[in-house]
């Protein structure tokens, strides 16, 4: 390897929206290399998990090297893969510190997507090259040159630097692997200082522990020398050190410049976590920048859907999570659901991903309740303090929820939003942001039809539905993407769900206070008109004052139907998700011999009901001598489930009731 | 076969007289099995229908020919080895149900009648009723089961709308019901049932009532009122799974059967169960006897019965099932005298939960002096008189436990299926701690 002088290593990544071609450009990019056969079926080779491939995304990171001539001189060309959605932002973060550049890869049909924004700018503030390529021209409807002038536009990066290729056909890649020599830096090394490596993935592989993916930034690392984790400072002996093709191919040394993976004796992911700096033994340097642990911003229950799949499960999530440093796992147990966890994750896709890796290599089927967001508060009551040995503290269970009294401030995650969408559901997709709690922070037009619009959203307005709700309005034309934004004061509230009075433990919910439709008076509908009438002063041919009126109209009859529907009092999230709530006990309680109050309250303040009436016929028509044994054993075997259901209060509460109301909604 | 017109117009004969007399007092006296008692009630399942309703998941077969002789035979065979196995001297009632049993000719029902007065004795008042199907010339029909032996009718009338019958599957008419009951009436006076189903598809609680109106002016003294009950399997089930029909609204035939009950106690009706009314004394003992955990013998395919097989020296009652499928069980009665499938002995726990089960569903309930018949060493004080939950029932005022013993009250009863499901654990927890019986200890 040593061959290979810095001035002929290329670090790069490729950075797309789903579905843009990231990974089938990849694949072309190793057949042109030779680095994996073209005869073979090369389907999105560095996919190798089955959701990856199902569901067109990336989710952990892969890496190859590549080998090419060009002009005399063979190059290696580092392809360090990125996971592909936002929930991994951080890992892309980490992958991307790694490269000096990368490919912006965007569908000549589809255009600019919210992702494509997204990665865009963590390209953009490390400062890396960008290539930007034009995916998919082979296609009927591609219209390459309008994509060009959005990229002009959104990244002001100049038309003519465009490639534009058909990854699928193979059309123009060998453009893509000039210009990665020709526009890419190489990397900044010294190969003379002591070494300095990057982690910037890790796996675990039952026989040889785990194996780290590294990009040497100084130094050199051979099999038998002695490093340390500047995280957790732990000192390993490597047993081997290669490169990536993109398996493992074991080399003597790797130098500067050079990415690669290294096998050192760790039996544990967080013991090589992404971002962590490694140096030789008595040798340190300072850490790379940019480490961070992971840090969950979703947690949702999970419990064996019957508990003596307990431990099956917990070997299953043991095995998962050997490979996902990111996931953590804290035992939890509800007295409906029975001994589960409580699991945070990146995000919602990260969640979903777990989750069906679960089902689809474990074979576990799972109950997930529906995700919370970490909220924040602030302590006020010495007590308190002396208990947590902190001032702020994160509550993750909702039964924890410290008392108004004793808190200075709650604060809540916010997130910051880019939504890309045609300009004819902007007023649908604003009024959805505003219900959402979300402030704007940035409007433009990409192009002659379509609009790009930055929010704050509160975290937890997004983590359910909102997804959903935003590609239903917009036939599924817009596109979302996010990324964290700290936290924000917010105004929360714990709800009790009460059955004829008795607080039901597990349905506590932790609720935001503030009306959502505060952006639904007249000053936030002012917003919105003013916005509208803005854009109609954009250089778009279609537009006129008609359009504008149009979008304007509606929204105003919107507000006026909220307004109808809620007369005086204006709508109030906690209503609504107690609403909500009320309605699915409702409809999963069964009948009891009384009536059933089911309501929602804040304090001693009630805020839903519902109510389930009381039997008024539960007798079977007909019993003669022929029918006692099959009615016998009916009874008593209603008499053996009633045992085993959740008593609140006098009210028999099945298992089931409770799943339906806990359970993530999207399974409806 | 044998002949058996003679004698069984012999039985009919001599019960002529006994068959004007009412059979009021069946709710007191008439029946206390005080020690095991050589005494049964006898049930004939007749197998088959001229068509298959809609609703229906009885054990019914629709046959292209039945031969009616070895039926007869069987039926006949079987009553007298259970009759002997159970050693009952004498059968207080006779229960022909079905099936459609007034499809069978009257001869074969003379001919079990006979059988049953020879193995053990029937005394000329027994209870001897036939179930009928309406038909458009019910008359000479009648007069023949009435000749056979038969005192009783129970007339599965189900609706006096035609639109209704129809989507029951009934062969019958709204008019030919009327017919029927009316010639029933004149050939057994005061001694006539009609069924009257509730709770249909689409069906509105107004037009009902005013149906069972109508009916109270047809009627004689007994009725029966059922809920439409969608059961796996038939016509009706499956045209409400695909969506084909409207699945019946349980609040709305929650108000029919109010409504109901209340329209008939207004008659003179007295709801002395849950789905059965009588005036002028006219229960049906042959009913009673099963919720009152009489013993009872079940003859013809897939009967049950429950009694203590005496006869071979048994001291415990068993449940009893015969062979489901008519040609099955006829081999099996030609071959060893009976079709008895299965037979699970009762424990004396489970004896007690169907006393429970059953006793509750009538308007008397379980009387100290009836419980205390199978349960001696518990009374029903023992049982929930402590219990908190059972407290909260009678609270409600969904059950009255007092020195007469414990019943449903009025609005008790149209939910007992939940209230049993707090007394049954209640019996068994009970039960468990009981106090060793002196017979037992060691």
């Amino acid at each position: 390897m040593s061959r290979f002088s810095v001035e002929n290593i290329r670090n790069f990544s490729i950075i797309a929206h789903v579905d843009h071609g990231k990974s089938t450009l990849a694949d072309r990019l190793l057949e042109l290399t030779g680095t994996i056969d073209k005869t073979k079926n090369n389907k999105q080779v560095l996919d190798k998990l089955q959701v990856e491939r199902e569901r067109g995304i990336t989710v952990k990171a892969q890496t190859a090297s590549l080998f090419y001539n060009w002009e005399g001189k063979q190059y290696l060309l580092n392809l360090i893969d990125t996971p592909g959605h936002v929930d991994f932002s951080y890992e892309v973060s980490r992958s991307l510190s790694a490269c000096q550049g990368v490919l912006l890869v965007v569908d000549a049909n589809e255009g600019i997507q919210a992702q494509t924004v997204a990665n865009f700018f963590l390209a953009f503030e490390a400062q890396l090259s960008v290539i930007p390529v034009i995916n998919k021209i082979d296609l009927k409807n591609a219209d390459p040159e309008s994509v060009e002038k959005q990229i002009e536009k959104v990244f002001d990066i100049p038309g003519d630097e465009c490639i534009k290729i058909s990854a699928k056909l193979g059309t123009n890649v060998e453009r893509v692997l000039q210009a990665v020599i020709e526009r890419i830096p190489p990397p900044k090394v010294h190969r003379i200082n002591p070494l300095r490596a990057l982690v910037f993935d890790s796996t675990f592989d039952q026989y040889r522990g785990v194996i780290a993916n590294v990009a040497l930034f100084d130094g050199v690392v051979s099999k038998g020398d002695k490093i340390v984790s500047a995280h957790t400072k732990k000192i390993h002996e490597v047993n081997e050190v290669g490169v990536l093709n993109p398996n493992e191919q074991p080399a003597h040394k790797l130098y500067a410049g050079q990415v690669g993976y290294l096998i050192a004796g760790m039996k544990d992911v967080t013991e090589a976590q992404i971002g962590d700096t490694l140096y030789l033994h008595k040798q340190p340097v300072e850490p790379l920048p940019g480490f961070k642990s992971a840090k969950p911003m979703v947690f949702a229950g999970m419990y064996p859907i019957d508990q003596s799949e307990y431990n099956n499960l917990k070997s299953a999530i043991e095995k998962l999570t050997i490979n996902d440093s990111s996931v953590t796992v804290h035992r939890d147990s509800s007295l409906a659901l029975g001994a589960g966890w409580r699991l945070g994750f990146l995000g919602l896709l990260h969640m979903e991903v777990f989750n069906q890796r679960l089902e689809q290599e474990y074979n576990a089927s799972v109950i997930l309740t529906t995700p919370t967001v970490p909220y924040k508060a602030v302590l006020s009551s010495a007590k308190l303090i002396k208990d947590y040995r902190e001032k702020e503290i994160t509550i993750i269970n909702p039964a924890q929820f410290p008392e108004k009294s004793k808190v200075t401030e709650y604060l809540e995650p916010v997130v910051l939003g880019t939504i890309i969408t045609p300009d004819e559901y902007t007023g649908k997709v604003m009024m959805l942001c505003q219900a959402r709690r979300a402030v704007q922070k940035n409007m433009i037009f990409i192009d002659q039809n379509r609009v790009m619009l930055k929010y704050i959203f509160p975290l937890n307005e997004i983590v359910v539905d909102f997804y959903d709700s935003l590609k239903s309005l917009s036939s599924g034309y817009a596109s979302f993407d996010y990324e964290d934004a700290g936290y924000q004061t917010a105004e929360l509230v714990k709800m009790d769900i009460l059955l004829n009075g008795n607080i039901v433990e597990e349905l506590v919910t932790i609720v935001h206070k503030e009306s959502a439709s505060r952006g639904g008076t007249e000053r936030g509908r002012q917003r919105i008109r003013s916005r509208l009438q803005a854009l109609s002063c954009q250089p778009r041919a279609q537009c006129g004052a008609e359009t504008c009126e149009l979008q304007d109209h509606d929204l105003s009859q919107s507000w006026k139907l909220n307004r109808l529907r809620h007369p005086g009092a204006p709508r109030d999230k906690a209503h609504s998700v107690g609403k909500a709530i009320c309605e699915r006990l409702k409809d999963s309680l069964p009948r009891q011999l009384f009536e059933i109050a089911i309501q929602a309250a804040i304090g001693s303040k009630i805020i839903a009901r519902e109510t389930v009436k009381a039997y008024r016929k539960n007798v079977l028509a007909k019993c003669y001598g022929g029918d006692i044994t099959r009615k016998m054993k009916l009874l008593k075997r209603q008499a053996e489930g009633k045992k085993k259901l959740r008593k609140v209060g006098n009210i028999e509460v099945p298992r089931d009731a409770f799943i339906k109301v806990l359970k993530t909604q999207s399974d409806k | 076969m044998a002949l058996p017109g003679a004698r069984a117009r012999g039985w009919a004969a001599a019960t002529k007289m006994a068959q004007t007399r009412r059979h009021a007092e069946g709710a007191k006296g008439s029946l206390s099995p005080a020690p095991p008692s050589p005494r049964a009630a006898l049930y004939v399942h007749w197998p088959y229908c001229e068509k298959r309703c809609s609703y229906c998941n009885f054990n019914k077969y629709v046959p292209r020919g039945v031969e009616e002789a070895a039926m007869r035979s069987c039926l006949v065979t079987e009553a007298q080895t259970l009759l002997g196995l159970s050693g009952v001297r004498r059968v207080d009632s006779v229960f022909f149900g079905g099936g459609t049993p007034s499809l069978a000719s009257p001869n074969t029902v003379a001919a079990v009648l006979e059988a049953v007065d020879q193995a053990a004795h029937l005394p000329a008042d027994s209870e001897v009723t036939l179930e009928a199907n309406p038909t458009s010339a019910p008359g000479s029909r009648l007069a023949a089961f009435g000749a056979a032996g038969i005192n009783r009718l129970s007339i599965g009338l189900q609706s006096l709308d035609d639109k209704e019958l129809q989507l029951l599957g009934r062969t019958h008419s709204a008019s030919d019901a009327l017919q029927t009951l009316a010639e029933a009436r004149r050939l057994f006076p005061g001694r006539v049932s009609v069924d009257l189903m509730l709770g249909l598809p689409a069906q509105k609680s107004g037009p009902w009532l005013r149906q069972l109106q109508e009916l109270l002016g047809y009627c004689d003294d007994h009725i029966s009122l059922y809920q439409l009950t969608l059961e796996r399997g038939t016509a009706l089930f499956t045209q409400v799974q695909r969506g084909t029909l409207p699945a019946p609204d349980p609040e709305v035939a929650a108000e029919m059967y109010q409504e109901g009950r209340a329209l008939l106690r207004e008659a003179g009706f007295r709801q002395y169960e849950v789905s059965n009314f009588a005036r002028n004394g006219a229960l049906s003992t042959h009913n009673w006897t099963y919720w009152q955990c009489g013993q009872y013998l079940g003859v013809g395919p897939g009967a049950h019965g429950r009694f203590v097989p005496q006869g071979a020296g048994g001291h415990t009652r068993e449940a009893r099932i015969q062979t489901l499928e008519p040609d099955n069980w006829m081999k099996e009665v030609t071959l060893f005298g009976h079709g008895t499938r299965k037979h699970v002995p009762l424990g004396e726990l489970e004896l007690l939960e169907e006393v429970l089960a059953m006793g509750l569903r009538t308007d008397v309930g379980i009387t100290h002096q009836h419980w205390q018949r199978f349960a001696s060493q518990l009374s029903l004080w023992d049982v929930f008189g402590s219990s908190q939950e059972v407290k909260a029932l009678l609270v409600q005022g969904l059950l009255l436990l007092d020195h007469r013993g414990l019943r449903c009250s009025w609005e008790g009863l149209a939910v007992l299926d939940s209230l049993l499901l707090t007394l049954l654990p209640r019996l068994q927890e009970a039960w468990l701690q009981r106090a060793p019986s002196p017979g037992q200890g060691g």
